[in-house]
């Protein structure tokens, strides 16, 4: 998993050596000089090379800060997992965002296509009397399809992402209450006619520590992307897509095409995302989530990854969403108000988006 | 087809009465142009005299409004630049088109990657990082154009020459058919420029014929074996460089002196 990272920092320490033939006198204006640099450039291209550090970095200090305003209540086992718990929705909806910033769009609409996704889900198995499997993979289907709509509107009406997704927010939302009539699906009825769907809510308690399937399937998503994004020419096409579209599309790469199955792969993340809160929350609400959206923009921003797109990493976004779990668990375990975790995240996003720019202008 | 040589050959490459307007500005306007086998065609002209349009509907990145494209005398009409690609023609961009936040091989392999052999490439479509970048820094070397010591270094940290050096390396080592060079000794310094001129003899000596657009009437007048005069969006003149003085060719770019008569 470090291996890139590994690979960067590497780089990095090969840099001061790095020669060229270009004309010696062409040097004064071809050179880049890092070896008579202030700590702060040092700092800046480090950072620059390792876009995950920071959200590692502020991952443990906040951790630590907990621990002393917290006390050890907040180490115990059983909150450090009840974070994770907490986490994996939010989590995943931001591996699936991960994918569209990377590419320089935006998604509001994960959230509200994740509840429309479960309500097919549990409207087909529970209501509709069709075998779990079956409505769940229609579930998956309509997460595929509302993603893919996203990138067709993309591109094909070349309007920005923001005002694309804002409008599919908006639609997929009254979809939601147009099938379910505003109505949830009870818990209990869904344990009775279609448990498996509450599958990724089970627990496992490893010592002391209790997981449920969810979170691991959480991590997995994590690490099944960052293989797609690291290792396939795909992964490498959404850097360039996010980095120059224009330079992308000359350097042969069908740019829209890419820019649909993009979206749609985040469709399909985040389908999976709706089986697993149906099992994290028991039932399906169509006003759940409400904030998740927005919540995993959060994340994946805290996690480094640039809203200019084309620089970021998804594990980056993993950290971003487990920071912010232990906030919202370290300060309510502090006795804080909601009021104050909301201010403590707006501050942590404005530092993450700065510490972004002051990254970005390394390439200058 | 002309009196400055007389072709024997059909040309390769045929662009007839290209016309591409954006908005109210006519970048093309009926442009043709003739690229022979084994010949090197230099494009001159002013600025925004069309030259980079031009080539960029031969290479499929824009599409031209009217007109017709011929490649070994048969019809194409690209709808993407890796169509051309696929052809085997391959370009160096004015604006290089690389993606600086991908490192030097991931620029050289974009859109044609190697995978793993096997179960890793095939089903799970893994790169062959390995193979990629030895191949990357093999063909850096051959070409003797740029030394690079970590040929995973990113795009953004090169120079601007160091750049301009992947792009031309990149377009030169995997065109089989055409190469086209929209201004491609712009950012080098003298030697780098140098090399560039001998690497387009040595892709003419492999037998595949060059277009080289420059504002560089020395580089242009050294290595072209017909120079292609383009004024306010179409091919003025087409004049032999044996025959012509570097000054008539401004003369004639700019409007100075009226273009004699093929
Ligand atoms: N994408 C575009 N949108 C609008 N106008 C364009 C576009 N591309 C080119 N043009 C216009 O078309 C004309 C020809 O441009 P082009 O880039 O082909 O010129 P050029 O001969 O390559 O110039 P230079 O020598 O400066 O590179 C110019 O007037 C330019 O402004
Ligand atoms: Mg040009």
């Amino acid at each position: 998993m470090n291996k890139i990272s590994d690979d960067i920092s590497k780089d990095l320490k090969d840099q001061p050596k790095f020669t060229t033939d270009i004309g010696e006198k062409d040097q004064d204006h071809h050179s880049f000089d890092l070896g008579e640099q202030t700590t702060l450039k040092k700092i800046q291209h480090f950072l620059h090379g390792n876009p995950t550090i920071v959200p590692v970095i502020i991952l443990i200090l906040s951790v630590i800060a907990f621990g002393f305003i917290a006390g050890g209540k907040f180490f115990s086992a059983f909150n450090l997992s009840l974070i994770v718990q907490q986490v994996t929705i939010v989590g995943i909806l931001a591996a699936a965002q991960t994918l569209i910033i990377l590419t320089a769009g935006i998604d509001l609409s994960v959230a509200a296509m994740m509840v429309l996704a479960s309500v097919f889900m549990g409207k087909l198995s529970v209501e509709m009397g069709i075998p779990t499997l079956p409505a769940i993979l229609v579930g998956m289907i309509s997460g595929v399809a509302t993603g893919a709509f996203n990138g067709l509107l993309v591109t094909r009406l070349r309007l920005p992402p923001f005002i694309v997704t804002l409008g599919t927010w908006n639609i997929f939302f009254a979809l939601v209450i147009f099938f379910t009539g505003s109505q949830s699906i009870r818990s209990s009825d869904i344990e009775v006619n279609a448990p498996l769907l509450h599958f990724w809510g089970e627990r496992i308690n490893l010592g002391g520590f209790v997981f449920t399937y969810g979170a691991f399937l959480m991590i997995g998503i994590f690490i099944f992307l960052w293989f797609l994004l690291n290792r396939t020419a795909w992964g490498r096409h959404v850097y360039a897509i996010g980095d120059d579209k224009e330079a992308a599309e000359l350097s042969g790469i069908r740019t829209d095409r890419m820019l649909v199955s993009i979206y749609a792969v985040a469709g399909f993340v985040v389908a999976i995302g709706a089986w697993v809160s149906i099992g994290r929350v028991g039932s399906v609400s169509p006003t759940s989530f409400y904030e998740g959206n927005l919540d995993s923009i959060t994340a994946v921003v805290i996690g480094g990854t640039s809203l200019f797109g084309g620089r970021g990493t998804i594990i980056g976004s993993l950290f971003g969403a487990l920071i912010v779990g232990v906030f919202s668990s370290g300060l309510s375990i502090a006795g804080l108000d909601v009021l104050w975790q909301r201010f403590a995240l707006g501050c942590l996003i404005i530092v993450a988006v700065g510490i972004d720019q002051w990254i970005r202008k390394v390439s200058n | 087809m002309d009196k400055e040589g007389v072709k024997l050959m059909d040309p390769v490459l045929v662009a007839k009465k290209l016309s591409k307007k954006y908005g109210k500005v006519v970048a093309l306007d009926n442009a043709d142009l003739e690229l022979y086998p084994g010949e090197v065609l230099g494009v001159i002209g002013d600025n925004g005299a069309g030259k980079s349009t031009l080539i960029k509907a031969l290479c499929g990145a824009v599409i031209p409004d009217s007109g017709e494209i011929q490649l070994d005398g048969n019809k194409v009409s690209f709808t993407s630049p890796i169509e051309a690609r696929k052809l085997g023609i391959e370009t160096v961009y004015q604006n290089l088109a690389l993606s600086p936040a991908l490192s030097i091989t991931d620029n050289m392999f974009l859109g044609r990657e190697i995978r793993q052999k096997g179960f890793m490439g095939k089903i799970l479509k893994f790169l062959d990082q390995k193979a990629m970048a030895e191949e990357a820094r093999k063909r850096l070397s051959d070409l003797g154009l740029l030394t690079i010591q970590n040929i995973n270094q990113l795009v953004e940290t090169l120079s601007g020459g160091q750049r301009q050096g992947v792009a031309v390396a990149r377009a030169t080592s995997f065109g089989t058919k055409v190469v086209i060079m929209d201004e491609p000794t712009a950012a080098l310094g003298v030697k780098e420029s140098r090399r560039v001129l001998e690497l387009i003899g040595e892709v003419r000596s492999r037998g595949i014929p060059i277009i080289l657009i420059s504002h560089n009437m020395p580089h242009v007048f050294e290595v072209a074996d017909r120079i292609h005069v383009h004024r306010l969006g179409t091919r003025l003149c087409v004049i032999d460089p044996k025959k012509y003085e570097m000054s008539d060719a401004v003369a004639f770019m700019t409007g100075a002196k009226e273009p004699p008569q093929n």
